[in-house]
């Protein structure tokens, strides 16, 4: 094994020269990533920085037009399915089906990732996220926030060692945010990796280990947590995107 | 994971969505009675006639039935957003497709079953013979097996309901033809032999198609 191949092992995720274009517009141009084992990343950025694209082709979603990704040191290019079964996401969709009862929407999840006892893993995550009374209630008939919770439990359900958060918070009310922050860490505790973006850049802050800012598919600023304070993240939002965080 | 757990999986989740909200079955059922009404209507005339006419109506009817239960086929996963849930499963592509595919196979034989009845009834004509069974089988299937691919490049496109009877008509044509022949020389009286030219075509179109739409479905789903 060489240098550069112990390297991306010891690496939770990878990425070099990552590229997307949408038309003529590059979503991602030429991202270089490395995110340690249990680390927290939170990344900020303005609309159309290009963080959901780079969540999506972290998470197997979207394929680069150029660049390589590697997950726990697994090529994406190599074994896409192993990589699948690493990662955990949550995003504003919920990837539920609003038809089928909350126990089925995890069941039928559980099932895709090949969980054992399937039950017994569904009861112990949904406990977690305070859900177990609406477990037979179909999907579309619980609030936003509390198909965020089953979405979170969800992508809990395999033991993702890697979870990707994509502005989880979107379209949640004071509490629910709370509410998810707390799961959230709960997650660090795990000493998972976690990759999230968000606009809240207080929450987003204080959960981070290290901060990435993103505009126009690159990254403009780095920086870890503790060289960093509220207003210091605020005027370096400002100076690297030129806009208002 | 096996490939006949997923397969089962993504089955279970589509029929036990539409046995809740019977989506699919209802409105295909209802419209395939009316177009079998007014037919019936529409060429009320002697058993000559109806002999002659009805293996069309009846394809024509499963046909335009079959784009109407393939249109909503990817549905759920587009409008509650969970097609990149499906994508971000652990799962080949083909063990989504072979699901999705039996998922909408049962929905159309479960509409046929009551049809058929319906259309023995009203036309006065055995199409509840066994070969008549077969060959709906048999065509049924190769609907399925087109439209499930084709249903997934149209749920990407703003005009669905327009793209896949485009698509899905042209390639489907051999099976529509030869399932009226079939048809036709079933309710002639004609023996199984004589069926020969047509079923192993059907048959034959079916294996092909399957494989193609099983190995390329992967390259139409992703992005």
């Amino acid at each position: 094994m060489d240098q550069k191949d112990k390297a991306s092992r010891d690496l939770a995720i990878k990425a070099r020269d990552l590229a997307k274009p949408f038309g003529s517009y590059l979503a991602l141009n030429g991202i270089d990533l490395d995110i340690q084992r249990g680390e927290c990343v939170t990344i900020f950025g303005p609309n159309g920085a290009g963080k959901t694209t780079l969540i999506k082709v972290l998470a197997t979603i979207m394929n680069p037009s150029a660049g390589t990704v590697w997950i726990d040191g697994i090529n994406l290019k190599d074994n896409i399915e192993e990589v699948r079964r690493r990662i955990g996401i949550v995003t504003h969709q919920t990837f539920l089906y609003n038809n089928l009862t909350t126990y089925e929407n995890l069941d039928f999840y559980c099932r895709m990732f090949g969980v054992p006892n399937r039950k017994e893993r569904l009861l112990e995550v949904i406990e977690t996220v305070g859900m177990t009374s609406r477990l037979h209630d179909r999907v579309g008939t619980l609030s936003r926030g509390m198909q965020q919770r089953v979405s979170f439990a969800r992508s809990q359900l395999h033991k993702p060692p890697i979870m990707l958060l994509d502005e989880p918070e979107t379209g949640l009310d004071q509490d629910s945010i709370s509410m998810l922050w707390k799961m959230l860490k709960g997650s660090t505790e795990d000493r998972r990796t976690i990759v999230l973006t968000t606009h809240n850049l207080e929450q987003g802050l204080e959960f981070a280990d290290r901060i990435l800012i993103m505009d126009q598919g690159k990254i403009v600023y780095e920086g870890l947590r503790q060289s960093l304070d509220l207003p210091g993240l605020k005027k370096a939002y400002k100076s690297s995107t030129g806009a208002l965080p | 994971m096996n490939f006949w757990h997923t397969v089962a999986a993504i089955t279970w989740k589509d029929t036990i969505s539409e046995m809740r909200t019977k989506e699919i079955v209802s409105s295909v059922l209802v419209f395939t009675l009316l177009v079998i009404v007014i037919f019936n209507f529409s060429f009320g005339a002697t058993q000559q006639t109806m002999k002659v006419v009805a293996p069309g109506i009846l394809w024509v009817t499963f046909a335009f039935a079959g784009v109407l239960s393939l249109n909503r086929l990817f549905v759920p996963e587009k409008e509650q957003d969970c097609l990149e849930g499906l994508m971000v499963c652990p799962v080949s592509r083909e063990a989504i497709y072979t699901g999705k595919m039996l998922g909408s196979l049962i929905f159309m034989l479960v509409v046929e079953v009551i049809a058929l009845p319906i259309f023995t009834l009203l036309f006065n004509l055995p199409v509840l013979s066994l070969q008549i069974v077969t060959i709906t089988v048999l065509a049924t299937f190769g609907f399925v097996v087109v439209g499930t691919l084709f249903s997934a490049v149209a749920i990407n496109t703003k005009a669905r309901e327009m793209v896949l009877p485009i698509l899905f008509f042209p390639i489907i044509s051999p099976v529509i033809i030869s399932a009226v022949k079939a048809t036709e020389i079933s309710l002639a009286g004609g023996s199984w032999s004589s069926l020969v030219p047509w079923l192993p075509m059907i048959a034959a179109f079916d294996a092909i198609f399957f494989v193609v739409s099983f190995l390329i479905f992967s390259y139409v789903i992703e992005e």
